[in-house]
């Protein structure tokens, strides 16, 4: 991988930087400075810390440096630090010949040291490397002062990057609110307007209290300054809340989609359910240790593996109860409810037994760590949109399976009149097997997903199984097109009402909003009307 | 058509068999009278003492087969299965933990007023819903009012538009769920994941005494008969045949004019309100009530007690109430990591090859003896 | 108007003695003779009309055949007037003031039609007599089922249905045990016991011998004029013996209506029905 590569080259060439002889840097370094930072007078050693930062001297970082660490020396009134058994010459950068010559170290107050600290941060601020400019960047939004208002300016116009100079602006903006001249003032509140984040939000609400802002042009500034940001914040919030929602419907939609067709499709109301998708879960776990173990510089390819492992294995148990249990209770949903219950209680003191009653650990490849980032704040994380991906894939791949093939066919026509596809030559007990075993199949895939994102246990499919049968009695028996609204409904639903109320609170107003919305639609969203017979 | 007009009488059935009433008294004798005896009078040493633990273990269990009694009210005579039963249970039993919680007064761990874990949340005052919890008979009218009055609603909507079947159950399993997440929250005033516990006393009498313990016990199994007796009692009356035709063939019991939803509602109230009383006689004997009593998993379990013992036969729901709970703390005894693959293979083996129950055995056993 | 059956004289007579006689919402008002009228009713599921202007009238105490093609919408004729299928438009009414489209099931029964389905539903886990118990007419509320019992003449009345059904033998025998026909019986014997004034039977005699067809065409016979029969069956031998006014319809209206000679010669008849 080129990252940690990249990051050593930079520090070497930091160093190089830093190495490198300052023959210019004499002409700055001003005699009387070196006995004013020997002195106890504690803003005139301020004073000449500032300037030397302002004028961006080459020296600074060098001697701030030593500064904070407790090393600088001045010995014949230039800065020394000691290095190895030497002492070496911050100006020249190198080792002082005499060493017997006298030295006095500089000692340095809180006051002091958290000035040097700051400024030690300012001057990341023109650091050659991108990244360490845009984490000091990023770092000024929540301590930008007035007094750093010069050297913010000369860094805003040496940076050439757009994001690093879009976040100095917003510092520099930041730190002139401090200024004394009403105009500049004025101008930070416009740069402020232009931003979204949270920071400045607060800076501004916090001109509006009394007494903080006297100047009436830059007030009636701050108002519609804020209003633009709180606007941008807003929907900033909205499309975070927005594509959460989307995540959290993609899982249910997977856990779904495998019960839309056991359930949905075939009748049977499978309570292990929630345990097939542990199995996916578990079978995820398994490959990425045998991975870890025997081939880690595959590492990052494991979840490839795990997907089709997944399906097989939750497919191979799905198929394992449909024919030992579940086909001996066909018709009697009641009974394959309790009976199924029985196999999830079996399957989840199996997998306690096997892999311990503790959570295990499933951790993301490398390239699913890290997001996008839409807006400041708002930040896509990868393993959610591929989750999101993997969702649509399977719901097109159950569709077409359904649709377009000769299974899906037998499937469809096994489910409407068994007797009718028996009389055909559709092999109907097969049929019956085969399509629990998808639907079993799908829950696993719903494991691989839910390990990427939430703790892998052996009850874990205990707290999605009230989910999943809701998103199929919301969305209507034999349907999978209500399946997929009923789970990005919810899904969405319950990220906006949780933003609102709380997660307790939202889980409890939606399970309400479902038992009222099946007063009105018993049938589902999407009802199949048609001339009722039932008797 | 040429018979003469016959006459035919009106057929009562008894309130139980004679066989059955013998079993009552026998039950009755047991409970009120050896266990009482076994407990107080013989001394502690002598191996005919009955332990403490068993007597708590006993009342527990008599708990639960009262709410097995009601689940197969509803679910064997009507056909709703209930996956929520566990709910109206904790609510009885909160609703009674609440005085129970009041009666403590000052001897709590912090010596105040208000409950121990209101003291701890920082809380200033009693909610207003605690209001009247200090008095016995307001809290026993609670234990009743407030599981009923929630199961009232939720049924009234459920029933009226006609939600049956594994819908209905799926359903009710949400509402506990529900209930369960929100008990666990500490702002909802009830104690959190740690519910209520410590009690003290009852009606001013020391609760962990062993007169109190027998009390409890015996009022459990007076409760117990006193629940079976008016369940049979309805479903001897038209009501109960009304109820079994619903579950047979509910549009045509529509289609002669009964309205289901009322005979459905008054089944399915009754039954949350024994569940709530047998709650409220569950808390002072266990000592404990917390949100995990709302679990899905516990009211499902209800149901397999029913279900092994027999449904609509009520007797049954007590045999499997009983046999299931003692196999259940033998197994967490002696092979705690055991107890859940009996447990499932319990709920695979009735359903699959014994799906009349316990109760069938015995059926079947008269049949072969004409 | 050509009545087939013999109408009782209390029934011709009820509403003729005057032109300005009071209608009172929520009771039958057969004073025009006529008990179910059904004037252009349309159902359609998903785009197919199940009914297609559908405009039917039947006689107080006439026995009505309909005939008709798979698909006719026979079945969504009799879920319609019991208020299970709601129709797209159109109006129902019972006598002259109920109309069946605003009301509930339950109130369209206990306003007196009675309903038979196609497949024979009776109450399996009870016994005949309790069969009937449950559908003898009278207070249907909860309260009454927990605290009355039954009474010495409605038992009698009980009685009265067996004897008509044949079934008096059977009445402590568990319903689900009984004969094909038998449980067909005892299922009109569970509507005659609610003295509706309109019966709603769906195919009747299918399933059964020819020797409870037979029995069954008296049976029918027998309730005429007391009570209205509307009787959906394929039994063209059947159909034929009760010797009444027949309704074919098909692709959801009425295609003819007459005696069972004239219908058979009707072109259109033969075209989509008998002609097959």
């Amino acid at each position: 991988m080129p990252q940690p590569l990249l990051r050593q080259a930079a520090g070497w060439l930091l160093c190089l930087l830093l190495m490198m002889p300052m023959h210019s840097a004499l002409a700055d370094w001003q005699a009387e400075q070196a006995s004013t930072l020997l002195g106890t007078d504690s803003e005139a050693r301020l004073a000449v810390l500032r300037q030397w930062v302002a004028n961006g001297e080459p020296f600074a970082e060098a001697v701030l440096k030593a500064l904070s660490e407790d090393a600088l020396l001045i010995g014949a009134q230039r800065p020394l630090r000691k290095e190895g058994g030497h002492l070496v010459d911050l100006l020249s950068g190198q080792a002082v010949a005499d060493t017997a010559m006298h030295t006095e170290s500089v000692t340095i107050n809180n006051r002091l040291r958290r000035e040097v600290q700051a400024s030690l941060a300012l001057l990341r601020l023109f650091a050659s490397n991108r990244a360490e400019r845009l984490a000091a960047a990023s770092a000024l939004q929540s301590r930008a002062t007035p007094a750093m208002v010069p050297v913010l300016e000369r860094a805003v116009q040496q940076e050439k990057d757009p994001e690093i100079s879009a976040l100095l602006h917003l510092g520099l903006a930041l730190a002139q609110l401090g200024s004394s001249d009403a105009q500049q003032r004025l101008q930070a509140v416009i740069a402020l307007g232009e931003s979204a984040t949270p920071v400045t939000k607060a800076t501004l609400s916090r001109l509006l209290l009394p007494g903080a802002e006297m100047d009436k042009t830059v007030l009636r500034q701050v108002e519609s300054s804020l209003q633009q940001v709180n606007r941008r914040l807003l929907f900033g919030e909205a499309i975070a809340s927005l594509f959460s929602g989307l995540s959290l419907g993609s899982i249910l939609l997977l856990t779904a989609l495998g019960l839309a067709i056991t359930y949905g499709v075939m009748g049977i109301l499978n309570m292990a359910h929630g345990e097939l998708l542990m199995i996916g879960a578990y079978t995820t776990y398994a490959v990425q240790t045998l991975f870890r173990t025997h081939w880690p510089q595959w590492l990052d390819g494991y979840l490839f593996v795990a997907i089709p492992a997944a399906f097989a294995m939750a497919a191979l148990v799905g198929m394992l109860l449909e024919r030992t249990v579940i086909r001996w209770l066909y018709g009697r949903p009641l009974e394959t409810l309790l009976a199924t219950w029985g196999l999830s209680l079996i399957l989840i003191q199996a997998v306690r037994l096997l892999f311990g009653a503790q959570n295990v650990e499933v951790a993301n490849p490398s390239w699913m760590s890290g997001g996008v980032t839409l807006l400041p704040g708002v930040v896509l994380p990868w393993n959610r949109i591929i989750i999101s991906l993997l969702a649509l894939a399977v719901l097109a791949l159950t569709w077409s399976l359904l649709n377009r093939t000769r299974l899906g066919l037998f499937v469809r026509a096994v489910t409407q009149n068994r007797p009718m596809a028996a009389c055909v030559g559709v092999p109907t007990s097969r049929i019956d097997t085969l399509a629990f075993g998808l639907g079993s199949g799908i829950a696993g895939l719903g494991g691989v997903a839910i390990s990427q994102i939430a703790n892998v246990g052996p009850d874990m499919g205990q707290g999605y199984i009230v989910d999943s049968f809701l998103v199929v009695v919301l969305g209507g028996v034999g349907q999978l097109a209500g399946a997929v609204w009923a789970a990005l409904g919810l899904g969405i639903t319950a990220k906006l009402l949780e933003g609102w109320v709380g997660a307790v609170i939202a889980k409890i107003l939606l399970l309400v909003f479902i038992i009222v919305f099946i007063q009105r639609r018993p049938q589902g969203l999407f009802v199949l009307k048609g001339r009722q017979t039932e008797s | 058509m040429a018979h003469p007009m016959p006459s035919l009488q009106p057929h009562h059935p008894p309130l139980l068999p004679p066989l059955a009433w013998f079993g009552v008294a026998l039950f009755a004798a047991f409970c009120l009278l050896a266990v009482p005896v076994l407990h107080l009078a013989v001394a502690d040493g002598s191996p005919w003492h009955l332990s403490s633990y068993f007597v708590t273990l006993g009342g527990k269990i008599l708990c639960y087969a009262i709410v097995a009694v009601a689940l197969d009210l509803i679910w064997g005579y009507a056909g709703i299965l209930s996956l929520g039963h566990g709910l109206f249970f904790a609510l009885g039993g909160y609703a009674f933990g609440m005085y129970l919680m009041r009666a403590i007064g000052r001897d709590g761990v912090y010596h105040a007023d208000l409950p121990d874990f209101m003291v701890f949340l920082n809380w200033k005052e009693l909610p207003w819903y605690w209001a009247g919890s200090d008095h016995f008979w307001f809290s026993f009218l609670l234990v009743l009012l407030l599981p009923g009055l929630l199961a009232f609603v939720f049924g009234y909507f459920a029933f009226r538009s006609r939600i049956k079947g594994v819908y209905f159950s799926i359903i009710t399993q949400a509402l506990t769920y529900a209930g369960m997440l929100l008990f666990f929250r500490n702002e909802t005033g009830f104690g959190g994941n740690n519910g209520f516990t410590d009690f003290k006393r009852l009606l001013g009498f020391n609760i962990t005494s062993p007169e109190m313990r027998v009390f409890l016990f015996a009022l459990t199994a007076t409760t117990l008969i006193g629940t079976l007796l008016l369940c049979r009692l309805l479903i001897t009356r038209k009501f109960g045949r009304v109820l079994t035709a619903i579950r047979d063939a509910e549009s045509r019991v529509m289609f002669i004019g009964y309205q289901p939803l009322w005979y459905k509602l008054t089944a399915w109230t009754l039954s949350a309100l024994l569940a709530a009383l047998a709650g409220a006689l569950y808390v002072p004997q266990v000592g404990i009530i917390n949100p995990s009593e709302m679990s899905p998993a516990n009211s499902i379990e209800i149901a397999i007690w029913v279900a092994v013992g027999g449904r609509a036969s009520l007797i049954g729901p007590i045999l499997g109430a009983v046999a299931v709970n003692l196999a259940k703390s033998w197994f967490t005894v002696s092979f705690p990591e055991y107890w859940l693959f009996f447990l499932g293979l319990l709920f695979v083996t009735v359903t699959l090859w014994l799906p009349g129950g316990l109760v069938s055995l015995w059926q079947r056993h008269q049949g072969e003896q004409p | 108007m050509n009545m087939t059956s013999p109408v009782p004289e209390e029934l011709l007579f009820q509403g003729n003695s005057s032109l300005g006689h009071p209608l009172i919402p929520g009771v039958l008002d057969i004073s025009h003779r006529v008990i179910l009228y059904l004037e252009q009713v349309t159902v359609s599921f998903d785009g197919f009309r199940a009914l297609n202007n559908l405009t039917l009238a039947i006689d107080a105490g006439e026995l009505r055949c309909i005939i008709g093609p798979n698909g006719a919408g026979k079945t969504t004729m009799m879920d319609v007037i019991t208020g299970k299928t709601r129709p797209d438009s159109g109006t129902v009414f019972f006598g002259q003031t109920l109309d069946l489209t605003a009301m509930s099931e339950p109130d369209i029964v206990s306003a007196g039609i009675g309903r038979k389905f196609q497949k024979p539903t009776v109450f399996e886990q009870h016994t005949v007599f309790d069969n009937l118990e449950l559908a003898l007419c009278g207070d249907k509320r909860v309260r009454h089922a927990l605290f009355t019992r039954l009474q010495g003449e409605q038992c009698d009345r009980i009685a009265e249905v067996l004897q008509t059904i044949r079934l008096l033998p059977l009445a402590r025998q568990q319903a689900g045990r009984l004969s094909h026909g038998q449980k067909q019986w005892l299922e009109i014997g569970m509507l005659l016991i609610q003295e509706p004034k309109l019966l709603l039977l769906d195919e009747p005699v299918a399933g059964m011998t020819d020797e409870e067809t037979e029995q069954s065409a008296e049976l029918f016979l027998s309730l005429a004029g007391r009570h209205s029969l509307l009787v959906v069956e394929h039994d063209m031998a059947f159909v034929t013996k009760l010797n009444s006014r027949v309704t074919v319809l098909h692709e959801g209206s009425v295609l003819a209506e007459g005696r069972m000679a004239e219908v058979r010669n009707h072109p259109r008849v033969i075209e989509v029905y008998l002609g097959r």
